[in-house]
This record gives C-alpha cells, structure tokens and sequence, in this order.
C-alpha cells in the first residue's frame, strides 16, 4: 500500500514540478507577437514569390508593420486590390501597384528557325542548354521545353509551336519563370503598352539570318528611322530606352524582320480581380 | 549502482557506429516511422527534423538516465520508467521550445516546428529506455543517443533522396502514395541489413 502512495505522489510531484516550470516559463521568456502582423499577413496573397524584395509573405508583412517606411505598394502579385486593404489595415495612404508581366525575348517558333539536334534527354531547358548551347539553330532563343511554364504559379505560360508564349492575363508578375530561363530570356516589364525586341540574339547578322528568319540581324534601320533615338543597336541587337520611347510603334513598322513588335500588354486582369 | 557498464574508447566508437548503421532506429528497429514517412519529402525538411531528434534525443537521455539512477531506483520505482520518461520529455521539448522562441529565434524558425512532433516520437523515448535497458553508464548512453539521432539523420536523408527519384517515376495506380512509400522504405530497410556483422569485426 504504501509502495503505491509513494509511486503516485512521486509522479504527480513530477508532474506539477514540471507544470510549474512550464507556466512559469511561458509567463517570463513570453515573445509578443504584433496583433497586427496576423491582419496584415491575411491581406497578402501568400504566393511567397518574393517579388516585394523580402523572403517570403511572412517577410514582407514584418517589414511593413516594423520597418519605417516601407511601401504597401510592393506586392506585384496582389496588385491594387491587395495594396488597397493594405492600406487600410496600416492606416496610410494608398498607392497605386505598377503591375508587371513576363515578357519572352524570343519568337523563334517551329515556322521560323528549326532544332539542330533530335534531343531526347530530360525535358527541361537547363539540362538541354548544357548539350551544345541547346536545342534549337540559336544558342539564344527559347526551346520549348517549359521550365518557366514548369515554375509558374499561375499556369500563365504555355508551350505552343516550340516556344513558350506569356497569358498577360494571367501572369501576376512574381518573376519566377525570369530566374529560370537558361537563356535568361524572360524579363518583368511594367504591364504598359510599349514596344519590344522580341530577340536575344547577339551574334552578327549573317549569322542570326541563318539560323532564325524572326531574328535582329542588327541592320540598324530602327535606329535610323526612330523619330526620337530611343533605339539603339548595341552587340548586334536592338535596344529600346523607354525613357525615350513614345509607343510610335515606326520600329516595327520598318523592321525587315519584324522582331520589333508592338508588346500585348491587356492590364485586363487586374480589372477582373476587383 | 551496481550493474553499470563502463565502455573503453574502442567500446564507445563501436557502439556509436552500430547506433548509425547496425541498430538503425527507423531501418532495423521500425520506430519513428510517422515522422520517418511523413517529413521525409523536402530535403530540407528531412534535414531540419533530423537535427532537431538528434537535439531532443541528447537532450532527454542527459536528463532521463539521472532521474532513473538517482530518483527511480534507489526507492524501487523502476517500473515508472515509462510514464516518467513521457512526462519529463513531454515537458522538456516544450520549455525547449519556449526557450528557443525566445532567445534564438533564428534557430526557432528553422526548428521549432518539429519540436511538437518529436515529443511524441517513439523513438525518443526508446532511445532513453534502452540506455536503462542495456544498463550503459552516462556518457555512453550519451554515445547512443547521438549515435542514434545520427542514424535517424541518415534514414531520413536517403529516404528523401529515394523519394525524390520516386515521384518523378509512374506508379501503378494501385501502390500510388503510401502503400509505394512502405514498399521503398522496406527496400531500403533491407539494404540496411548488409551492415549487420560489419562494425563489430572491423573493430573487433
């Protein structure tokens, strides 16, 4: 009998030895946690694409309730709809997201340029790119393999006729598919209409003719007849400064091979989400 | 305490390699399968909650071996080793935690949320029930605490591994999620086998 005492009062003395500890610890080593981090981490999209600068969602939404300063405008994803309730849980005034697309440097499909080789190997840009420069004629151009189509959250891009073509509509603008690109072909441009070289290829113009009919072959017409010298031909491609550009759209027009194009930038979506 | 074993070095070298290898706690003994399953699909991961077991492991035998010796056994209440262990490291884990959150928090994040799933890992406890069990003496069971957390790092290391190459093979539709995991984690198990027999002739 009194085994079983001693055994019982020794586990509970256990017990509440450590209950105690624990309650006391939880009272003293307490971490406050913002009230406000929960609201403000609701409002942004979760996406944890790292387009604000910050690591993360979570980064950004401590950023914005600790650091002075910080600008509710960041999240390219949640665009004005969520810069909006930013806004308005932080109590600062609203400022408008420049929204932002992926834009693919490259037209180069199966009608224009043609494979060099009857790849077979795993089906990703980066392992094909390791094999002579790649697939296709251009080292430069895109091969269709799909690893920004493969990263991006959205399912904004898809594979058609050999290349990878951008949904505007639905590409949020996190720049995912930018860092993957092997040819380092895509960039994130602010959703505006403007004009774009659709091209990579910085090899001489005799060379680029052969291997893609779509190509810069570096003539410097556009350079020439641009009313207002926003183009530049530098390393055998042609180069936009929108600084200067006024979306006159005579590059495209005098363009022998028409890689200058004038950019589909809907802007719609963002409309559909409010 | 009568009865304890004390270990030579060559002692405590083969029984910190047996722990990895021979009596690999999630590959020859079948315990901390849950965590072992369920964790092991990102690297990462895999590696965070390895450290964090290899942590909880030291940690609750420097704890556990002195309650049995000096509170447990000396008034003949040996048969409470289980219920004592869970409570002690129950307790532990979380002022562990506590702590964590507190002081370092950048350790926190990369921890902290395995440290509620590993207070109730099996294999914890029999990591600090064995120790009493073989009756090892302090810094041996030291020894095996380590030797085995390194061996649930090395499980769950490969395993992520084998995982990885597993999802991107078809499965037939039958063996699809867990049932293909099981066969792998067998496969692999058996392969442990090989070191039976290994570290024991090559020290001894």
């Amino acid at each position: 009998m009194e085994g079983i005492v001693f055994a019982i009062v020794s586990v509970t003395v256990i017990g509440i030895v450590c209950a105690v500890m624990l309650a006391v610890a939880s009272k003293v080593m307490a971490v406050k946690e913002d009230e406000r981090f929960p609201l403000v981490r609701e409002c942004l999209p979760g996406a944890n694409c790292g387009a604000c600068g910050y690591a993360g969602c979570d980064g950004y939404a401590h950023a914005l309730i600790e650091g002075e300063g910080v600008k509710t405008n960041l999240c390219v994803p949640g665009a004005d709809g969520v810069a909006k309730k930013l806004a308005e849980v932080l109590g600062v005034e609203f400022e408008d997201v420049v929204e932002q697309v992926a834009v693919i440097k490259c037209r180069g499909d199966c009608s224009v340029t043609s494979e060099k080789m009857d790849y077979q190997g795993i089906e990703s840009c980066k392992a094909a790119k390791l094999l002579f420069g790649g697939t296709g004629k251009c080292s430069f151009g895109c091969m269709g393999l799909g690893d920004c189509a493969a990263v991006c959250p959205n399912n904004a891009i898809c594979l058609e006729n050999g290349i990878a073509h951008v949904n505007t509509r639905l590409c949020i603008g996190c720049g995912m598919c930018a860092s993957v690109c092997p040819n380092k072909l895509i960039t994130i441009m602010p959703d505006v209409e403007k004009m774009l070289v659709t091209c990579s290829n910085t090899e001489k113009g005799a060379v680029t003719r052969k291997e893609c009919t779509h190509g810069c072959i570096a003539c410097k017409k556009c350079e020439k007849e641009c009313p207002v010298g926003a183009v530049t031909v530098v390393d055998n491609l042609a180069r936009i400064d929108y600084d200067k550009c006024t979306n006159c759209g005579h590059c495209a027009e005098v363009c022998p091979t028409h890689c200058i194009v004038k950019g589909d930038f809907s802007g719609i979506h963002r409309m559909d989400q409010e | 305490m009568e009865g304890i074993i004390h270990l030579d070095f060559k002692g405590i070298i083969i029984l910190l390699m047996s722990a990895v290898f021979v009596n690999n706690y999630v590959l020859q003994k079948f315990l901390g399968i849950c965590s072992f399953l369920g964790v092991s699909k990102k690297l990462d991961q895999a590696t965070g909650m390895s450290l964090a077991v290899i942590f909880v492991m030291m940690l609750s035998t420097a704890v556990t071996w002195p309650i049995q010796y000096y509170l447990l056994n000396p008034h003949g209440l040996g048969y409470l080793q289980t219920i004592v262990f869970i409570l002690v490291i129950a307790a532990l884990v979380q002022l562990v935690e506590i702590v964590l959150k507190k002081y370092i928090p950048a350790l926190h994040s990369a921890m902290g949320i395995y440290l509620p799933l590993i207070t109730t890992n099996c294999a914890v406890l029999a990591v600090t029930i064995l120790n009493v069990d073989k009756q090892y003496d302090f810094l041996a069971s030291m020894v095996n605490a380590l030797g085995s957390g390194l061996g649930y790092f090395l499980a769950m290391v490969m395993f992520s591994g084998v995982r990885s190459r597993m999802e991107s093979e078809e499965t037939p539709k039958a063996f699809e999620g867990l049932p293909i995991l099981l066969v792998a984690a067998s496969i692999v198990s058996v392969s442990f086998f090989g070191f039976a027999g290994v570290i024991e002739n090559l020290f001894g």
